[in-house]
């Protein structure tokens, strides 16, 4: 049996980095299955890799520049008629202090 | 019966006004409410934004000009593209009710093409899965099989496709999302370049992978959709400014003395015999006509996936970030404050495939395991890259399975990397940005559909296409219906 490659408390630290609420139950089954895909993806490790360069996209991207020219946005209506919970012309979330 | 029609033909029908795109369009309204029910590869049915399209097309035909080929002909968009007025629920509960604002520029292009929106088709939640059983909502059907799934993500795309129930679908291919169910569904599913066609309203899973393209009965028909939704876009600065060629005239030339390359590390251990058979046999047809075959190694193919599950999930984990709850989607109630609120919604509203992939993308980018993980992908993404790159120095086109297995059962594949290794042979594909496509090849004595992968080297779809077309007239498998009425 190969030492676990990630554990509970990473598996805490990682859910709060990606703002998402785990019961406990949750969590053991997540560090599981992370566990096993993790081991699968070490066969990377074997793999040398030194002096290659990464590559972010498989087609070079160069910046493409347009000219700057003010074009109208979407009505706020529009964009305020999705909102869970929408004010006037805000849209309303709860106390952002931790109390 | 006018949904048995290829693209062609009921072009042609309308021209000669031997059918109105009214016929067109509630003959696959008929069907769908038929056979649907079944099948399930809709999520939402846009009868009357069909009718009011098909009226409006007919207006065209018999005033003798219609837009273009795609003109009066009923087809339909995996929901993970945003259709302006009509729900897009990327098969998530967290946009159930999201309606966008806008049109994906794919979905505008076929309205400006006079095509005729049936609806929005099924698929994993955010594009997460191989089977379509991530969907929030309902699985999808194979429709050779109903007792089986008809691959994923774009699982409803393709088997609106085979069953029928649209005259052509787009969906979209981020790690096999299009091949893997065209090959599953005996459909056609084309995969174009990273770069081809505008992502903008495309719904984002991983951006340096996403592609979107059309499922299609015929290799034909996939060159005409193609032909309308590819090209630059002002709104989607990774959309190049590449000539779009007329992919339909492309495809006459045949094979004679078109270099195809099959690579060795494709025919793996766990390949189900009768797709190697298959494959060979599609090999061989290719070989009749005239094309030159030839064994090629691309040494990095294992790596592929191991690669991806890194990359992709990397990047969902940043792009799902915006599905907090604030400006459209689910909010769940009694967040006592805002990170609660946030933790809370997106505990409810993502499913588990996608839980799993935000914290797998979330780990591999988080401090101290960025290198190891994150910048040791990209890494091996070159050397796969590489790989074709060499190859495509040899050979024009490559000829592989498209899957290692042909469509299983539901409920089957439990364990998530058991689900991941599916993609296997279609994951370097998007690693590398090439275009590739899938075209039915032939059957296993049980009936179902086997695909034939072709890949072509960047911005070369016309010749991946032109094989995939000569492949297709020699043989009679995209003939073959599912056992539907």
């Amino acid at each position: 049996m190969s030492e676990a490659k990630i554990s509970i408390e990473q598996v805490e630290h990682v859910a709060r980095l990606a703002r998402l609420e785990l019961s406990a139950a949750d969590k053991e089954r997540m560090r599981r299955e992370l566990d096993a895909i993790l081991s699968y993806i070490d066969t990377l490790q074997a793999l040398p890799t030194e002096g290659v360069e990464p590559t972010s996209h498989a087609v070079p991207l160069t910046s493409v520049m347009r000219e700057d020219e003010p074009e109208p946005s979407f009505p706020q209506a529009d964009m305020l008629a999705n909102a869970p919970d929408p004010s006037g012309e805000s849209f309303r979330v709860p106390r952002i202090i931790e109390e | 019966m006018l949904t048995r029609l290829t693209i062609e033909e009921l072009g042609a029908r309308f021209r000669r006004g031997e059918a109105t795109p009214s016929q067109a369009a509630a003959a696959y309204l008929e069907r769908i409410g038929a056979l649907d029910g079944r099948v399930k590869a809709y999520l939402t049915v846009t009868r009357e934004t069909a009718l009011g399209q098909a009226a409006e097309a007919d207006a065209r035909f018999a005033a003798g000009r219609p837009l273009s080929p795609l003109d009066g002909v009923p087809v339909a968009v995996k929901d993970l593209l945003c259709t302006r007025g009509i729900r897009t629920t990327c098969g998530s509960r967290i946009l159930e009710t999201f309606v966008p604002p806008y049109d994906a520029t794919v979905v505008a292009r076929l309205r400006a093409a006079g095509a005729v929106l049936l609806g929005k088709l099924n698929l994993d939640e955010f594009a997460m899965g191989s089977s379509t059983e991530h969907s929030a909502f309902f699985p999808t059907r194979n429709p050779w099989d109903l007792d089986r799934v008809p691959g994923g993500s774009s699982g409803g795309s393709a088997a609106a496709a085979a069953a029928d129930l649209a005259a052509a679908t787009l969906g979209s291919d981020t790690g096999g999302s299009i091949r893997q169910p065209a090959a599953f569904c005996g459909t056609v599913g084309l995969k174009p370049t990273y770069g081809r066609v505008s992502r903008y309203g495309l719904v984002a899973f991983a951006s340096s992978l996403d592609q979107i393209g059309p499922f299609a009965k015929t290799v034909a028909d996939a060159a005409l959709v193609l032909g309308v939704i590819a090209g630059a876009d002002p709104r989607d600065s990774t959309a190049v400014d590449v000539a779009v060629p007329d992919y339909r005239a492309a495809l006459s030339g045949g094979v004679e003395g078109l270099r195809v390359g099959i690579p060795a590390e494709y025919f793996i251990e766990g390949l189900d015999p009768e797709v190697e058979a298959a494959v060979q046999a599609a090999v061989a047809v290719l070989r009749g006509l005239g094309a030159r075959t030839e064994g090629v190694s691309l040494p990095h193919t294992r790596y592929g996936l191991p690669a991806y599950y890194l990359i992709a999930p990397a990047e969902a984990s940043s792009n799902l970030a915006r599905y907090d709850g604030v400006k459209y989607g689910l909010r769940a109630p009694g967040g006592r404050h805002l990170v609660e609120m946030y933790g809370r919604t997106r505990a409810a509203g993502f499913g588990a495939e996608v839980k799993r992939r935000i914290m797998l993308g979330a780990y591999a980018l988080s401090a101290g395991y960025y290198d190891a993980y994150y910048g040791k992908a990209q890494r091996v993404r070159t050397l796969v890259r590489r790989d074709f790159q060499q190859a495509f120095e040899r050979v024009d086109v490559l000829a592989a399975p498209t899957t290692p297995g042909v469509a299983f059962r539901l409920g089957e594949k439990t364990d998530p990397l058991q689900m991941y290794l599916n993609d296997i042979l279609t994951i370097p594909v998007n690693l590398a940005g090439l275009p590739g496509v899938s075209v039915p090849a032939g059957f296993t004595q049980a009936g179902l559909p086997i695909g034939l992968q072709l890949i072509g080297r960047p911005y070369d779809e016309a010749t991946v296409l032109r094989a995939a077309h000569a492949y297709e007239r020699a043989t009679t498998w995209h003939q073959r219906k599912p056992p539907l009425p």
